[in-house]
């Protein structure tokens, strides 16, 4: 065994690489879910966007213009649920399940004739300076710009939700949606923003899986990921940051894990492969115990159906 | 009244009859791991369903359940299989086991195959393909055309069937390159083409040059490929996830076999059989090699193939030693096969542990 055989500097880069698409749609999710709708289609919604984009990509030949389909895929089943859940006022949590369900059969039948083939690469942004500092050029400034996408959005997010009016509206619709009604703010037509705006998120989601990641489309692709999303956003008590440490934490232990199998350490296999799992979980729990919470930080019309009042 | 009644009576019997003359002579079931396409191991799974549709036309009807997780649901899936006129049911993955025994058990005039399990019944049969015979001829191959001396290994589940083609490749690339090292990551999936992807890059960043997978996609291919790597397609050809990456493949061939099956039920001739085919009957083939491959490097991989084929040469020969230096084979003594399908422990030479 010989731990400097891992060299910190490409996995702090591949780390960011598996992190990256469970950040993307865990932020989507926590949009929707701060205006009080549960989307459990995520899985449904990633996969879409890993075919479209690839679609796009592939037969535009521009993986720039495939991420923006993949965004859009995602975005136009998401509007599905919208329209279910809002106007039809469905029921959210039978109905997500329904998303993910109808996303991946629906992928696996666009997919048909496009296994096998491989996409253009998306080229990484050269940006000047800071890729050249010897040690966190390569491990930070090398990547392709979804990932700063990512972080940046994340950023946004938290700024959004704390700072803007549009964001404290979408807040007040999510903790209660019959005094937000009654002030006067649409509550169905901002929710069904959010979920489009959630759904082009883990549309891009899977786009950088099926593009970038992997690089090819197979059926099934995202294998659970939107699942992990999901979980993430629960554990990170609807906090954006929080939702950032957490989708590292399971993004870096997936790919620490795997080197440390790969190098031959004495540990329980098993045991490794648990890592993601349980470290994310003790550590997202650890951070949201602090003395200020104080009970819950559950959007208080979370997965209510709204019905406008007579 | 009376009439109405008798009317309906009537039809029903004729729509019971209709149905009766239309409907197939056998309705065969098919429960997948993964999707059909995963360009792998489901996938070859699915050819030899469709082979079977072509074979019989309109006296097989086939039915198939993709994503089956192994374990409860499983056995959910095999259950609505049965109840729902099913004669005969192939379960393709070696986690079906306990479920497929469970089903058969409720459901004896139901016939179940069992695809890489070991416990039978009177209505449970058992197969699987020598692929160990394929994993030593890549091996081989792994161990001429690495540079970096280190051959990459991604193992799903460590079950036999995995631990035995760990050992088969690692043993002919340590035959045609002493100096060779395996290094083995364990994903615990048979399908998660990130996750595949992510091993492999681990295994490529640790040096390894030449990828070796035991898991369903061909993602760990499609790494190799973009990062300038041999490796090999796995269950299917894969020819098309990597153009300049991909050195040989190991094939899976169920037609054959499923047809032969399927026969065996609508002649009434089919009994409970446990099948292992290797490379001889073609249950477990070889893709093309990659013309990258030095011209006597093929032709070893060849005769080696062929040797195996002929039964004059095993995979498991003698001498050879468990991991802890313990004798296993003498000198000249091949295994025998109720070792290899309980294989848990690593040949010597290999590091680390199997998972437990």
């Amino acid at each position: 065994m010989d731990f400097s055989s891992i060299d910190p500097v490409i996995l702090i880069a591949s780390l960011i690489v598996a992190s990256t698409p469970i950040l993307l749609a865990a932020t989507g999710e926590l949009i929707v879910e701060k205006s009080g709708v549960l989307n459990l289609g995520v899985e449904g919604m990633m996969i879409i966007g890993a075919i479209s984009g690839f679609i796009v990509c592939v037969e535009l030949n521009s993986p720039l213009l495939g991420l923006i389909g993949a965004a859009l895929g995602g975005g136009l089943l998401s509007i599905v649920f919208g329209i279910v859940t809002q106007v039809l006022r469905a029921n959210q949590v039978a109905s997500g399940l329904a998303l993910t369900m109808f996303g991946l059969g629906l992928a696996s039948l666009l997919g048909h004739s496009y296994t096998g083939i491989k996409p253009p690469y998306l080229s990484t942004p050269d940006i000047p300076f800071f890729s050249e500092i010897p040690i966190l050029g390569k491990m930070l400034f090398q990547h392709d710009f979804v990932v700063y996408f990512s972080i940046i959005s994340v950023c946004l997010v938290w700024y959004f939700f704390r700072a803007t009016r549009f964001g404290l509206i979408i807040k007040a619709i999510g903790e209660n949606q019959d005094s937000a009604h009654a002030l006067g703010y649409n509550v169905i037509a901002t929710r069904i923003l959010t979920i489009f705006i959630g759904g082009c998120f883990a549309g891009l989601a899977g786009g950088y899986l099926s593009l970038v990641r992997v690089p090819q489309w197979t059926e099934g692709m995202t294998a659970g990921a939107g699942w992990i999303a999901l979980a993430l956003v629960v554990f990170s008590s609807w906090k954006p940051l929080r939702l950032f440490v957490g989708a590292y934490i399971f993004g870096g232990f997936t790919i620490l894990q795997l080197n440390l199998q790969a190098i031959g350490i004495e540990l329980s296999v098993a045991l490794l492969s648990m890592t993601p799992y349980i470290v994310t979980i003790i550590a997202l729990v650890i951070i949201s115990s602090g003395k200020k919470q104080g009970g819950s930080s559950t959007p208080g019309s979370l997965g209510k159906v709204f019905m406008e009042a007579q | 009244m009376k009439k109405i009644i008798n009317f309906f009576l009537t039809l029903s019997g004729i729509l019971l009859l209709g149905s009766g003359l239309f409907a197939a002579d056998l309705k065969v079931g098919f429960v997948y791991v993964g999707p059909p396409g995963d360009f792998g191991w489901t996938y070859q799974h699915d050819q030899g369903r469709k082979a079977v549709e072509k074979a019989f036309g309109d006296r097989v009807e086939t039915t198939f359940a993709e994503n089956v997780p192994e374990g409860a649901d499983a056995e959910r899936v095999m259950t609505q299989m049965a109840l729902s006129g099913h004669d005969m049911i192939f379960a393709t993955s070696f986690g079906y086991m306990d479920p497929v025994m469970n089903v058969a058990a409720k459901f004896p005039n139901v016939k179940f195959e069992h695809a890489t399990g070991y416990k039978r019944a009177d209505n449970v049969s058992t197969y699987s393909a020598r692929f160990y015979e394929g994993r030593s001829v890549i091996g081989h191959i792994a161990g001429k055309m690495t540079k970096s001396n280190v051959v990459g290994y991604i193992a799903s589940f460590p079950i036999p069937e995995v631990v035995r083609g760990i050992n088969a490749a690692y043993l002919a690339a340590k035959a045609a390159n002493p100096n060779v090292k395996f290094k083995i990551v364990w994903v615990f999936t048979w399908f998660d083409p990130a996750k595949e992807a992510d091993a492999a890059n681990a295994l490529i960043d640790q040096g390894a040059d030449v990828l070796m997978a035991h898991t369903d996609s061909p993602s760990p291919l499609t790494v190799a490929e973009e990062r300038g790597v041999f490796a090999f397609g796995q269950a299917s050809d894969m020819l098309q996830f990597g153009p300049n990456a991909r050195l040989g493949s190991i094939i899976d061939d169920w037609d054959p076999y499923y047809i032969a099956r399927v026969q065996a039920a609508l002649d009434g001739t089919w009994e409970s059989t446990d099948t292992w085919d290797g490379l001889a009957p073609g249950m477990a083939a070889l893709g093309g090699f990659h013309e990258k491959i030095p011209m006597d490097v093929r032709a070893e991989a060849m005769n080696l193939a062929i040797a195996i084929a002929g039964g004059r040469t095993h995979s498991f020969t003698g001498p050879i030693n468990r991991q802890d230096g313990s004798a296993w084979l003498a000198e000249g003594e091949t295994a025998d096969d109720g070792t290899l399908l309980g294989m848990n422990f690593y040949v010597e030479g290999i590091e680390g542990d199997i998972p437990q």
